[in-house]
């Protein structure tokens, strides 16, 4: 069970797909539009990611490990065909919104690069969680990313008109320029949070060492040891 | 040792008594001219405009080069030509929020995202310009100022650019807005005319550019090369049959020389070496015409000095000097694989800070 814990949250955080794995930008730079784009192109992904690892998961031991790429190939295609086909007849606006992206989630890196490191290494409860997690952490950032950039871009959130009346829309946001500048804003602040809480640790650790003198001889018998 | 023929020291050998500030604050007043010109022409809210630019460029520069931790070099008068050739290349008419976020994107992003001074890929006043134009198109195609206009009772009288004109409407309608081939060409030397604020006074920038030359901040390469096949290109290809064009025109309407002297020959976006520097005007002055006869904007210096500024490593490293020294050993025929060792990058000072 804490496994299943683990690989689930590591996708929410620690190895958020766009911007820690840097994986699957083509959506994240294409669909972000606004929010519900971002957000209905997660949830196609959720859906084609959790599943694409439980199958490849399960047949992980007959999969020849020479054509192991086309087999991926395949399943994540069957899959994204068939999410096409449930937008199609379901959500058909979001379906039009997102046009060729839909079918381009079969060459999403995030799709390929989980069945390749994880799932068609690990038993199939763990990969069905790390999908998860991954497609879960895939759809926070694009939705996040739409949010902003609809935020300043259109001056709406999800369609709703969140800004004042005299707002002019910066319509650099909702260009393609916008959404690779907001994109290296986000890295960037996310390297900055990484390296301020480390330092933080770091500073955290020192003090309690200040604190129990035991700890001074902690560095100098490890020395000793190696 | 106090015999300065027995100094020994490590090179460079040869020192210059020119500093980043003197050379930035006489660009500035080489522009100046033209500042005046354009306050004259549309009216005295273009300082107005120059000032929020310059204003905020300097701002963002102080408040990025404190945020990261660098020294703060405002003074340097760097960010100052940035704000005044920003203000240079808007049309005068536009509301003061361009010059601000124009300002906020070329020091923050375009600038010192990439480095700082000396280490930006893209000239920072015209990456500003692409950025205005991408996010508030109506203002940067329409803001267009008539001369004069302010004289009178109007607040301001939106017109169309002489290129505008030529591009949609044709040679023809052009003349007969702006009078008859020689007094329109002469009205468009002397920069009364439509346009950016800074790019209608041909022989303002013309003069200060000479300035720049002769004080030899800025070589002739670059804006005779680029001006020089701007005007074959619209010869050959600017007329109704091959070889019927009219050069001057194109070189005295849109921003041409303001591009060819003080936007292309920028030191850190354009190579160092002559042969280098030729083949880069050449190309910008190509790509603008290809721009103007073939585009869809009537105007292309702008994005033809960005995309040559893409080009600027590639060119650099193709003109690379030779070394001057005795050839570097063969390698051992040991490691066969080995590829022999290039030479050093030692070819200028500046040359080397950009490949870092």
């Amino acid at each position: 069970m804490a496994g299943i814990v683990k690989e689930f949250t590591k996708g929410l955080w620690a190895e958020i797909p766009p911007f820690r794995l840097v994986l699957g930008l083509c959506p994240t730079l294409a669909v972000t539009k606004t929010a519900s784009d971002g957000f209905g192109m997660g949830m196609a992904v959720i859906f084609v990611l959790a599943l694409s690892n439980l199958i490849i998961s399960a047949v992980r031991k007959i999969i020849p490990k020479k054509v192991r790429i086309a087999c991926f190939i395949t399943i994540a295609a069957s899959l994204v065909v068939t999410v096409e086909m449930l937008m199609q007849a379901f959500t058909y606006p979001l379906y039009q919104s997102l046009g060729i992206f839909v079918p381009l989630i079969v060459v999403n890196c995030v799709i390929l690069g989980r069945a390749e490191a994880f799932a068609a290494k690990n038993p199939v409860h763990l990969a069905v969680a790390d999908g998860l997690g991954m497609g879960v952490g895939f759809t926070m950032s694009l939705t996040f990313l739409g949010a902003v950039r609809e935020i300043f871009g259109a001056g709406s959130l999800f369609g709703h008109h969140v800004m004042w009346a005299g707002f002019e829309p910066f319509q650099f946001m909702v260009e393609a320029p916008g959404a690779f500048v907001c994109l290296g804003v986000i890295l960037g602040a996310m390297n900055f949070l990484t390296a301020w809480q480390n330092r933080r640790k770091k500073a955290a650790g020192q003090n309690a060492c200040l604190a129990c003198a035991a700890c001074a001889l902690a560095p100098a018998a490890e020395e000793q040891q190696s | 040792m106090s015999d300065p023929r027995f100094h020994v020291s490590v090179s460079p050998h040869l020192r210059d008594t020119a500093t980043i500030g003197s050379i930035m604050w006489t660009v500035s007043a080489a522009l100046a001219p033209q500042l005046v010109l354009a306050a004259w022409i549309f009216g005295p809210r273009v300082l107005l405009l120059a000032a929020v630019s310059v204003g905020s460029c300097v701002l963002c520069e102080a408040a990025m080069q404190r945020g990261l931790g660098k020294k703060v070099t405002v003074r340097d008068g760097s960010a100052v030509l940035t704000g005044l050739l920003l203000a240079y290349v808007l049309p005068p008419g536009v509301p003061l929020t361009l010059p601000f976020w124009g300002g906020v994107f070329a020091m923050c992003i375009a600038k010192h995202l990439f480095g700082g001074l000396g280490a930006n890929f893209f000239n920072p006043a015209l990456i500003a310009r692409a950025f205005l134009a991408v996010g508030f198109p109506v203002a940067m195609t329409t803001a267009w100022i008539a001369p004069f206009a302010w004289h009178g009772a109007a607040d301001a009288v939106s017109t169309a650019t002489p290129l505008y004109l030529l591009k949609h409407y044709g040679a023809a309608a052009m003349f007969q807005q702006y009078g008859a081939h020689a007094e329109a060409l002469r009205h468009f030397f002397l920069g009364i005319r439509p346009g950016c604020v800074g790019e209608t006074s041909t022989l303002l920038l013309l003069l200060g550019g000479l300035v720049l030359i002769w004080r030899r901040i800025i070589t002739w390469h670059i804006p005779a090369a680029m001006l020089g096949t701007a005007a074959l290109l619209a010869w050959v290809f600017g007329g109704e049959t091959l070889f019927t064009g009219d050069p001057l025109l194109h070189l005295v309407t849109g921003g041409m020389f303001l591009g060819a002297f003080f936007m292309a020959t920028d030191y850190v976006t354009s190579p160092s070496q002559p042969r280098a520097k030729l083949l880069y005007g050449v190309g910008a002055g190509a790509l603008t015409m290809l721009i103007r006869f073939k585009g869809g904007y009537p105007e292309g210096v702008c994005y033809a000095i960005l995309l040559m500024n893409c080009l600027n490593p590639v060119i650099e490293n193709a003109f690379r000097p030779k070394r001057f020294a005795a050839p570097l050993p063969k390698p051992e025929p040991k490691p066969a694989a080995k590829p022999e060792a290039k030479p050093a990058p030692d070819a200028s000072q500046k040359d080397g800070e950009g490949r870092k």
